[in-house]
């Protein structure tokens, strides 16, 4: 019963973590903008700088009517926004908060594997939207998500493959727990190409071609309205949150801090995550979105022999020290 | 070859509990593999092709799932990662390149579906002869620690296969070679034709075969569109 009760619990937490963080990195993101922009942006709703503004969203796009167009493959179209959020929330369930086996939803053997696994079942989503609207800018989008995913989930996968080599584990848990603060200058590139490829691959600008609003209005999404559209605009909150926690994860050393590693691990992953998810929503207002070459030219030319030059010197150093 | 089962992975004969009183892992083994069952048959005969792609996912998923119960939990998340999240995806691309029109195509069928099918009778045949002979006195401890874990399976695969899997890399190697001669066969092609019409922007040779199909053939919609 003890079991059960427990099992219950996690999953409980990590369902809360799931609703309420990507709705914070979304908030943020409204009051971040503005201020970068210099404007207000919604000031007045719920009184303290207008959070409520989010709370009104929601309840906007719960009001709004749930439209089908007459064309479209019906049953794809209204399963696909369910298809692009739950692999998020699975891959939540595996993420370290803190140190020890009570921080984390489940631990799992294989975790970099089931995490990266899972996320590229997002995009199936993105596609089966891009599909069923019977909507040319639709399918368009359909189609650069797919070309997209398929020239960053290489780089992506060779970058925390130089983790794993490092760590000597495919275990979340078990990397956390081999880290070292000299990890940080020496996986640098793997980490920098393994954010830089999951934001392409959560398609944020500036790699936001498969969504671009001037070109083919909103992709994949163009034809979604009221709750499925926000479920679309959910998920990419939430793959947000995962790719920085991934990251911090990853790369960063998670728990790890200068001080009260113990008792504070968890408030470090979070820091650390909450910087990434700044930077996210900083490099949407600083760069333009490249053109759909560019991005295939920054994956093969420059992402991909990057992170192969990673894995190499992950293994001399690895040979090295041994 | 697989009579070599090693012992770490199975325990002897003669104290597995038998067929009549199946476990519950055993009964979501039967029930997860014949909704696999289905999902493939389905996928091979509906005439709707992108549902077909799309139901391949599911035949593939539910084969992760199979790998899963049987504690090959690494096996399991390579399946998922590999055939869901790149093969499928690349089917999908493909699809969406060329033709995928919403609704039935008529002629999305094929005059070698006979034949087909005894292939693929055959080479079913062959594959549960061969693991059944192989495996048929062995039986996999599940309540013990997981044999099927990162560590094993490499260890396993490093130590006892990697003759079969240093060939299999020199495989791949030459289908990625003969990939880039393709490509860049086509690629030479292409500039000395598209220099003189447009004269710029043909380096790289995925954008040239994406901008130029993706036209109105790409477009999904109404029947006529074929």
């Amino acid at each position: 019963m003890n079991d059960v009760l427990d099992v219950a619990l996690r999953l409980a937490v990590v369902f809360v973590v799931f609703l309420v963080a990507p709705l914070l990195v979304g908030q943020t993101e409204h009051k971040v903008m503005a201020h970068m922009q210099g404007r207000l942006g919604p000031m007045y709703a719920g009184g303290f700088h207008g959070w409520a503004q989010l709370v009104a969203d929601g309840v906007k796009f719960a009001q709004k009517e749930d439209v089908v167009p007459a064309a479209a493959d019906r049953r794809v179209f209204q399963l696909a926004p369910a298809v692009a959020l739950l692999p998020y929330l699975l891959v939540l369930a595996v993420i370290p908060l803190g140190p020890g086996d009570g921080a984390v939803g489940q631990v799992v053997d294989a975790g970099i594997f089931f995490v990266l696994a899972v996320m590229g079942i997002g995009v199936l989503g993105s596609l089966m939207a891009g599909w069923a609207s019977a909507n040319k800018f639709s399918l368009l989008g359909g189609l650069r998500t797919a070309a997209q995913l398929l020239s960053y989930e290489l780089p992506m996968l060779l970058a925390a493959a130089s983790v794993a080599m490092a760590a000597g584990t495919v275990s979340l848990t078990g990397i956390l727990d081999a880290f070292a603060w000299w990890w940080l200058p020496w996986q640098i590139v793997g980490a920098l190409v393994f954010f830089v490829a999951g934001l392409a691959e959560l398609q944020r600008p500036p790699f936001d071609m498969p969504v671009a609003d001037s070109e083919i209005i909103f992709g994949a999404y163009t034809e979604y309205t009221g709750l499925r559209f926000a479920l679309f605009l959910l998920a990419e909150y939430a793959g947000i949150v995962i790719l920085c926690a991934l990251t911090t994860v990853l790369f960063l050393g998670g728990w790890h801090g200068p001080f009260g590693a113990d008792g504070l691990g968890w408030l470090w992953t979070l820091l650390k995550t909450a910087l990434l998810a700044f930077v996210v929503i900083w490099l949407r207002v600083s760069y333009p979105r490249l053109r759909e070459d560019q991005l295939q030219k920054l994956a093969w030319t420059t992402l991909v022999p990057l992170a192969l030059a990673q894995i190499a010197l992950t293994g001399i150093v690895k040979v090295a020290i041994n | 070859m697989l009579h070599t089962a090693p012992p770490l992975l199975t325990t002897a004969a003669g104290d597995h509990p038998g067929f009549l009183s199946p476990s519950g892992v055993e009964i979501a083994f039967l029930l997860v593999g014949l909704v696999t069952l289905g999902a493939a048959v389905i996928t091979v005969t509906t005439r709707q092709l992108v549902h077909a792609a799309l139901w391949l996912v599911v035949a593939l998923g539910g084969l992760a799932v199979e790998y899963l119960l049987l504690t090959a939990e690494f096996i399991a998340w390579v399946q998922v990662l590999i055939y869901v999240g790149s093969i499928v995806v690349l089917l999908l691309f493909g699809l969406m390149l060329t033709r995928a029109p919403i609704g039935r195509s008529p002629d999305a069928d094929s005059g070698n579906r006979w034949v087909a099918l005894g292939v693929a009778l055959a080479s079913a045949a062959a594959l549960v002869w061969v693991v059944v002979d192989a495996f048929r006195t062995t039986w996999i401890d599940l309540d013990g620690p997981a044999q099927g874990s990162t560590a094993v399976t490499g260890a396993f695969l490093f130590r006892n296969w990697v003759l079969p899997f240093e060939a299999l890399s020199v495989l791949l190697l030459a289908a990625l070679v003969g990939a880039i001669v393709l490509s860049r066969k086509r690629d030479t092609d292409t500039s000395t034709g598209r220099d003189t019409s447009t004269g710029r922007d043909t380096s790289t040779s995925t954008r040239t075969g994406a901008t130029r199909r993706s036209g109105p053939t790409g477009t999904p919609g109404k029947e006529e569109q074929r």
